[in-house]
């Protein structure tokens, strides 16, 4: 695996984090944590810290290693490293958090089945240097972050009527103002918590990202190239 | 060393994965007895805050954690009964029982009393829809604090049922399964601590051992 000729420019790695090439909202990965874990703002909130450090932590190895890996074995090699990452997070939480481990416990162990860290440790951390690969994890950990917040605050909002339930859980008692309910006698309309609802947000969602893109090629018909 | 050739040749490959794989079951291991005794702690205070919210304060002096006897239970699978003593004497157990809900396995956490009353039950653990059959949890709703002082003959066997069934017990609007389920649970420990009271109530005695 050799690294890949062009120069890295770090704001294009943070730029396609987080929005051109957001990971559920443009390479459409890691759906099935998204969907099930994004029923409310805190566990989207949480699922994407989760992942980001996991992410992260996996793009500096791979990329550390990358050229004493062979081709032909990689994807095993990347997978043991992946499952090891997660089994460690998953028990020093339940060792040393175990309050935020009770809220975050479902979640860890579905870190080893999101695709998108198999996914950046093949397409990027095993083509570039350890530096680069850390900044991309950063930046696509916050782009999923992002992502399951928002799909999981929208759910919450029409499904439950509160906002950020349980955000002090997560985040510590300072952050109990998070916790809202903007609507008092709003009950909430349960189709958006139940597994259709996601999908109807994240439709909704990919739409609106679509017409935004559709809209900025309209404006600037020779501009710069655009993302996917 | 240069990796660029050696890559390449085939026994290179599976040596390379089996190194990555003895250093992740090191890492592994290592982590494993890092953490193990930090788990069992905190798994510990678990068990005592649940303990805590089935029985009324005072009602046990003794460490519940220590004092168990191990049974069979209806199913035949063991079922660790903790033993509450008041000077000695037993006053109670507390255990846990599991009945098939909507979407899985419904863990109730229960306390009974010596003449089979329940003294309390908290749901440990479920995999119901949330919005309609979670009202079950104590978060959501008092909904499970209404077996508290419920013994096999008030109600009456018949009665022990959700109100679509004839029962006393509510069930929730839109889930009937579920609150079918818990019923169920807390009706079958009872049932279990009936047949095995004498053992229950003499137990104990294997403190620490089972």
């Amino acid at each position: 695996m050799s690294d890949t000729g062009t120069k890295l420019d770090y704001r294009t790695i943070v730029r396609d984090g987080l929005w051109d090439n957001n990971v559920v909202f443009a390479q459409m990965l890691a759906l099935c944590p998204a969907m099930a874990v994004t029923t409310s703002g805190t566990n989207g909130l949480g699922m994407g810290l989760a992942s980001t450090a996991v992410l992260v932590v996996a793009n500096a190895l791979v990329a550390a290693i990358r050229r004493t890996v062979s081709l032909q074995v990689r994807i095993p090699v990347f997978i043991v490293l992946i499952a090891t990452l997660v089994t460690m997070v998953d028990m020093a939480l339940n060792a040393w958090l175990h309050d935020l481990y009770k809220v975050l416990g479902l979640f860890i162990a579905l870190i080893v089945v999101n695709c998108a860290i198999l996914g950046r440790a093949e397409a990027f951390a095993s083509r570039n240097a350890v530096l680069p690969s850390v900044v991309d994890g950063l930046a696509m950990g916050a782009g999923f972050t992002l992502a399951l917040t928002a799909i999981g605050l929208i759910r919450e909002f029409l499904g439950s009527g509160t906002l950020f339930a349980q955000a002090s859980q997560l985040l510590g008692p300072a952050f109990a103002f998070l916790e809202m309910r903007p609507l008092p006698d709003y009950g909430g309309a349960l189709l958006m918590i139940l597994p259709p609802g996601g999908f109807a947000v994240l439709g909704f969602l990919l739409a609106g990202k679509r017409a935004l893109a559709a809209r900025r090629a309209r404006r600037a018909p020779a501009g710069l190239p655009q993302g996917a | 060393m240069d990796f660029d050739t050696l890559r390449d040749q085939l026994h290179y490959q599976p040596i390379s994965l089996g190194i990555v794989a003895l250093l992740a079951s090191g890492a592994l291991s290592l982590a494993y007895s890092a953490t193990k005794d930090h788990i069992a702690a905190a798994e510990l205070r678990d068990m005592q805050t649940s303990l805590a919210q089935v029985m009324p304060a005072g009602f046990a002096d003794n460490d519940l954690l220590q004092d168990t006897v191990t049974l069979a239970g209806a199913r035949g699978q063991p079922v660790k009964v903790h033993v509450a003593k008041q000077a000695g004497a037993a006053t109670g157990a507390v255990f846990q029982v599991a009945e098939r809900g909507y979407a899985g396995d419904i863990v109730v956490l229960m306390a009974v009393d010596a003449a089979g009353r329940v003294l309390g039950a908290r749901v440990l653990k479920h995999t119901e829809t949330p919005g309609l059959g979670d009202k079950i949890e104590i978060a959501k709703a008092p909904w499970i604090e209404s077996f508290a002082g419920k013994s096999l003959a008030d109600p009456a066997p018949e009665k022990w049922g959700v109100k679509k069934d004839n029962g006393v017990f509510d069930q929730f609007a839109g889930a009937t399964i579920t609150p079918r389920a818990v019923v169920k649970a807390v009706k079958g420990g009872l049932e279990f601590f009936a047949a095995h009271r004498a053992e229950i109530l003499a137990g104990g005695k294997d403190g620490g051992k089972s």
